[in-house]
């Protein structure tokens, strides 16, 4: 059976660009994803600069309207997604007990198409101007009538590029949710960061085919001068913002889902306790997934729709309060009557619960239409989805990477570090963002390039920039604890936090290649915990010791993408045929694909044996 | 787990499930269309929210659409939906070279189709109805177009899989890629039916 | 359902702290905490309800939270393994429930007030009918029943029906008056949007433009001035009475040539940007530099000041609007500001 195939094994750079093992590619998303959030963090930081003071001319109006809108882009698609899938790809085939992803080729392309877009995205900075009419994009602001620089053509090209890899890397989850789980894995076993990566999965599926489509509709108006948005041609300006949120509001949940999913692992851990209410909680991760599809004109209460969508959809957002509830109660009484240990990756969890709380308050009364048509566009609304999204998301990303770091890089964080990080980047965060919603309901618009003296928005507008600059060192100390562990020694066990209650802390850390030397037996919920409980040592194995197919590297998913980088930058400056030779060399590698067959190659079990001993 | 060296005979009942790679290559591909579907929906929906906005002057849906030119196209399309069910059931009974020349007459018939929606539209151009003239030629070529696209892709993708099976025989690997091929073309054709009854039939209704 | 009037009870006195918190919040001419007339008020009770419902929430989850967390930490040495709890269905339903009935506490309003703010008063003989142009980056209001047509600063009677049609004349923009009544956007092609408002006294206050709409997005405030029914009455007459050009004949006709082929003052001049007349007594100059005669800020300065600020270099005030920097003399400059700033109506 098992053919000697001698399949080239990169090392170095060439590891990486080839490498198709969800692991690695988990640690790409987070480098990749962690350098655009340091882009957009800095965005963010100049932002605050700006504001500090009224009247203040530290950046000039384009330039701020630039930063606002890749500020949000980038923090959206290139810092948070990313993260969340590389905690994704890190740590849900593990959760589930698979050898690995069902398209680990699929899975690579998903990363590098993501990548490029980026790149593309950010290149606008050095190519004539970054994009400027909002993360939103709203036309006629964002066609070229009234925005005549190529920046919208990068915002449009990149977010479609790194769109792509989004949405394969969602089928890959989802396929390997529903096939490749282990044996006794059934779904009401799963632990609930794969509950919410799944759910999430199934979002981006289709959520995103929506905003492809936005996205080459404002191109063509662009680039050949369609008319779906050219009012004078009969084309419809609310149109767009119907399809941008019917894709914007889901990608909101799509953010936030496995967030609270990490936060359920997380509590449940340092709690040493068992989820409250699993069934209740898969419940309502489902119920907000559904409900996140019916709300999106709660986005455009102001737009002019009239009462009864008004109506409708207010009552329709306020419904997602129930299974949100119902989620933080849950948290609260799982942390009741257990044993709570205070890690960062914990302090970061239960930090999370209020805020998002407050967050999600103030998201219920954005959802009263009336009082939303006061909140609308100021910095309410700007508070308020920064509690959601840094408060919630932010804190939760944070959280995984302590909590998970030693599984995916075999080393402890630092603790001490660690609760540094936290205290700046809590403490900041709430100085940032806990005023912004009085400035909103004192009159402050957002995406104000600057503000009149002797209107009362200045001490609270110079405390929110104190605020962000905290916040930025608490990220350094994050960079600074990342540099300090990269030095010690390699030396995590499996379990590390001796609490582990999943299926990832029954295998070394870091996991080897091939995850699970044998598929483990997965007999109930919290399937490691059940086994300690029990008394035994590790999961009882579901087959004996054999050789393990592994797929074979790749660098076509590498260079697919630098393909439709190419077609992107074609496209924008009318170079076709340049734009052509990007595709041919994308469709080329397709075809590559599929005419060669992988046959990939067996780990045998000798060179396992030494490997386990080892481990 | 072996994907290849099978001998023809030998191949299980239903090719394309016989591996966890076929399997989940057809999930997800199931998968796929349904973001497919969100994807036309979508460019329905801009269709239908513009497809009055005409213009003056130009020429309306009523004036340009001709009913038997569509209506042949739309045999055409349908009938390769057929033929592309012959040719799996062919791989079902493992009957090779009559699956080939199933996959074949759809590859024909697609092709066929296209030659027909290229002659429509360049008729159109010359009826005043070109991309850049009003939101809705925009959106009516945009979601035409973006179907046609997709029919050329899979005439291009199914005559690759007739020259891999031609090389490489029908195998738990090269079944699971013509199944999946015939559902995409199924999916392609369930679409058209949607375009044929929102854009032409309503279109010529009014 | 049953005790949901009890619970409203029980709102009660967080409602009324609540109230006594807020309102007293922010300038009377700004903030929507303060509001000054029957539509912000609506949108503040709202406000106010919701806000109510949603401290009392946080404060539960706070306290649960505080709670847990000192009781149930863990102490050194402590290795107890703690009762595995699945759930607890009564609790579950607990806290479903709760909060349905706190939504049905808000969302009743929510809808009664939607639909009350939709009403359309383009009819109603006794609402003043404005329609509302937005450009970047200024305001034109045009009052159809009165043939008057003025920009930046909409005159207004207290104490009547103000109804609203806005639309664009380029970009998406939105139409705030934070004191008055909540924003709507205003839209390109024809696709018009309606809202109404009220003053309760005469006063100034703040609008903004509340929708990104390109580099000057921040300047592209006006004012509301609310004055009594007979002010109104004679600032329709005066916007209507002829202009009087300036006295120097080489200025005058400087600025017929130069100002007026794009603005009108009075009966003479284009329409296709704001009209000047009055700029003497206006709140300010470009909506953004606040007239006044004893300058505290960078953009305050006396109407002379500011007018001649904002022609001698437009795009230094307001980057990317559409008003070139007009080829005039130092001198003519000032005159024409001098003129412009004498140009006063009487109301």
């Amino acid at each position: 059976m098992a053919h000697g195939h001698t399949v080239k094994r990169y090392s170095g750079l060439m590891d990486w660009l080839t490498t198709v093992d969800h692991k690695k590619i988990g640690i790409l998303y987070l480098i990749a994803g962690g350098f655009f959030f340091l882009v957009g963090g800095l965005e963010a930081i100049l932002i605050r600069l700006q504001l500090w003071k009224p009247l203040n001319d530290f950046v000039s109006p384009d330039t701020y309207n630039e930063l606002l809108t890749m500020h949000g882009t980038t923090m959206i698609f290139l810092a948070a997604m990313p993260l969340l899938f590389a905690l994704m790809n890190a740590i849900v085939p593990l959760q589930i007990g698979a050898r690995d992803v069902a398209f680990p080729f699929v899975n690579a392309l998903g990363f590098w198409t993501f990548f490029f877009g980026g790149v593309l995205l950010n290149v606008s900075w050095f190519a004539g101007g970054a994009p400027d009419a909002g993360w939103t994009s709203y036309v006629p602001l964002a066609t070229n009538t009234y925005s005549q620089n190529h920046g919208v053509d990068f915002y449009v090209l990149g977010l479609q590029i790194a769109g792509i890899g989004t949405l394969v890397g969602g089928i890959n989850f989802l396929v390997t949710i529903i096939n490749m789980r282990a044996p006794g894995m059934s779904f009401m076993r799963m632990p609930m960061f794969t509950w919410t990566a799944f759910i999430t999965s199934a979002l981006i599926l289709f959520a995103f085919p929506a905003l492809t489509v936005g996205l080459v509709a404002l191109m063509f108006d662009r680039l050949f001068s369609a008319n779906f948005f050219e009012v004078s041609n009969g084309g419809n300006a609310v149109l767009w913002e119907h399809i941008f949120w019917i894709f914007g509001h889901p990608e909101v949940y799509i953010l936030i889902l496995p967030a609270f999913g990490i936060i359920s692992e997380v509590i449940s851990t340092f709690s040493r306790k068992r989820l409250f209410g699993y069934s209740s909680m898969v419940f309502a991760t489902v119920l907000i997934g559904f409900l996140g599809f019916m709300v999106w004109a709660h986005h455009m209460f102001t737009a002019g729709l009239g009462p009864i969508a008004n109506a409708l959809f207010s009552i329709a957002t306020m419904l997602i309060a129930v299974p949100t509830g119902i989620k933080i109660f849950n948290w609260l009484f799982t942390m009741w009557g257990g044993s709570i240990r205070f890690t960062t990756a914990n302090l970061f969890a239960i930090g999370f619960v209020p805020t998002f709380v407050m967050g999600g308050v103030t998201g219920v009364m954005l959802a009263a239409a009336p009082a939303d048509f006061q909140y609308h566009d100021s910095y309410f609304v700007v508070a308020h989805f920064h509690y959601v999204i840094v408060g919630g998301l932010v804190l939760g990303i944070f959280s995984g990477l302590h909590y998970w770091w030693p599984k995916m890089f075999g080393r402890m964080l630092s603790e001490g570090l660690g609760k540094l990080t936290f205290w700046t980047f809590y403490i900041g965060f709430h100085m940032t963002f806990f005023l912004q919603h009085f400035l909103g309901l004192l009159g402050m618009p957002r995406r104000v390039y600057t503000y009149q003296d002797g209107l009362d928005f200045n001490l609270m507008n110079l405390i929110s920039t104190i605020g962000a600059i905290l916040m930025g060192i608490g990220t350094i100390f994050f960079l600074i604890n990342i540099v300090v562990t990269s030095v010690k020694p390699k030396n995590a066990p499996a379990d590390p936090w001796e609490d582990g209650r999943t299926l990832e802390w029954a295998i070394p850390s870091p996991a080897p290649e091939y995850n699970f030397l044998q598929t483990p037996l997965v007999r109930g919920y919290d399937a490691l915990w059940k086994e300690k409980m029990d008394g035994n040592k590790g999961m009882t194995p579901a087959e004996p010791i054999g050789p393990i197919h592994m797929p074979s590297p790749s660098i076509l998913p590498f260079v697919m993408s630098v393909g439709l980088f190419i077609t992107g930058f074609g496209l924008m400056y009318s170079k076709y045929i340049i734009a052509g030779a990007g595709l041919l060399i994308t469709f080329a590698c397709m075809f590559l694909r599929s005419i060669f067959d992988d046959h990939g190659f067996h780990i045998e079990p000798e060179e396992l044996k030494d490997k386990g001993v080892k481990a | 787990m072996s994907a290849h060296s099978h001998v023809d005979g030998q191949l299980p009942h239903e090719p394309e499930k016989a591996t966890l790679e076929g399997r989940n290559k057809v999930l997800g591909f199931w998968l796929f269309l349904g973001g497919e579907t969100v994807l036309f929906g979508t460019l329905f929906a801009a269709y239908l929210a513009l497809r009055n906005q005409v213009g003056d002057g130009n020429p309306t849906s009523q004036e340009l659409f001709d009913l038997v030119l569509v209506g042949v196209a739309t045999f055409i399309l349908l009938t390769s939906s057929l033929t592309s069910v012959f040719a799996i059931q062919a791989m079902h009974k493992n009957q090779v070279k009559s699956m080939l020349i199933w996959l074949a007459v759809t590859v024909l018939l697609g092709l066929g189709f296209l030659g027909l929606e290229i002659y429509e539209f360049v008729h159109y151009v010359h009826e005043g109805h070109g991309f850049t003239t009003s939101a809705f030629s925009s959106s009516f070529y945009t979601l035409v177009g973006f179907h046609g696209g997709h029919v050329a892709f899979g005439v291009i993708w199914i005559t690759i899989l007739i020259f891999q099976v031609l090389k490489k025989g029908l195998n738990v690997v090269t079944a699971p890629k013509i199944y999946v091929a015939g559902m995409y073309w199924h999916f392609i054709d369930v679409v058209w039916v949607f375009i044929f009854t929102v854009v032409y039939l309503m279109g010529k209704v009014g | 359902m049953m005790n949901r009037w009890h619970v409203v009870k029980r709102l009660l006195p967080l409602l009324a702290m609540m109230s006594l918190l807020l309102s007293a919040c922010g300038r009377e001419d700004l903030s929507t905490l303060n509001p000054q007339g029957p539509v912000a008020e609506q949108q503040f009770g709202l406000m106010k309800l919701s806000i109510s419902i949603m401290v009392l929430v946080v404060v539960i989850v706070f306290a649960i939270a505080i709670y847990v967390l000192i009781r149930f930490r863990r102490r050194p040495g402590d290795n107890k393994i703690p009762e595995q709890v699945e759930g607890n269905h009564k609790l579950e339903i607990i806290w479903t429930v709760i909060p349905l009935v706190l939504l049905v506490i808000l969302g009743v309003p929510t809808i009664q007030t939607v639909f009350g703010l939709a009403k359309d008063y383009s009819n109603d003989e006794n609402a003043i009918q404005i329609k509302v142009t937005a450009h970047q980056y200024w305001w034109e209001f045009e009052y159809p029943d009165f043939g008057v047509k003025t920009a930046q600063e909409m005159i207004i009677p207290a104490n009547t029906t103000i109804s609203i049609e806005a639309k664009s004349a380029d970009v998406i923009h939105s139409f705030w008056i934070p004191a008055l009544a909540g924003k709507i956007d205003t839209n390109p092609g024809g696709n018009v949007n309606r809202m109404f408002f009220e003053a309760n006294k005469p006063g100034v206050y703040y609008g903004k433009c509340a929708e990104l709409c390109g580099p000057s997005h921040a300047y592209m405030d006006f004012k509301v001035k609310a004055v009594d029914e007979a002010s109104f009455k004679r600032w329709v007459t005066a916007m209507k009475a002829p202009a009087q050009l300036p006295a120097d004949p080489a200025i005058a006709e400087k600025f017929v040539n130069e100002c007026l082929t794009c603005h009108a003052i009075g009966d003479k001049g284009g329409t296709l940007y704001p009209n000047l007349t009055g700029m003497g007594d206006r709140v300010s100059v470009a909506g953004f530099l606040m007239n006044t005669d004893d300058p505290l800020y960078k953009n305050e300065g006396s109407v002379y000041d500011n007018l001649k600020r904002w022609i001698t270099d437009p795009q230094e005030v307001k980057p990317g609007n559409h008003m070139p920097k007009v080829k005039l003399t130092e001198q003519e400059i000032d005159a024409i500001s001098k003129y412009l700033s004498e140009q006063k109506l009487d109301y």
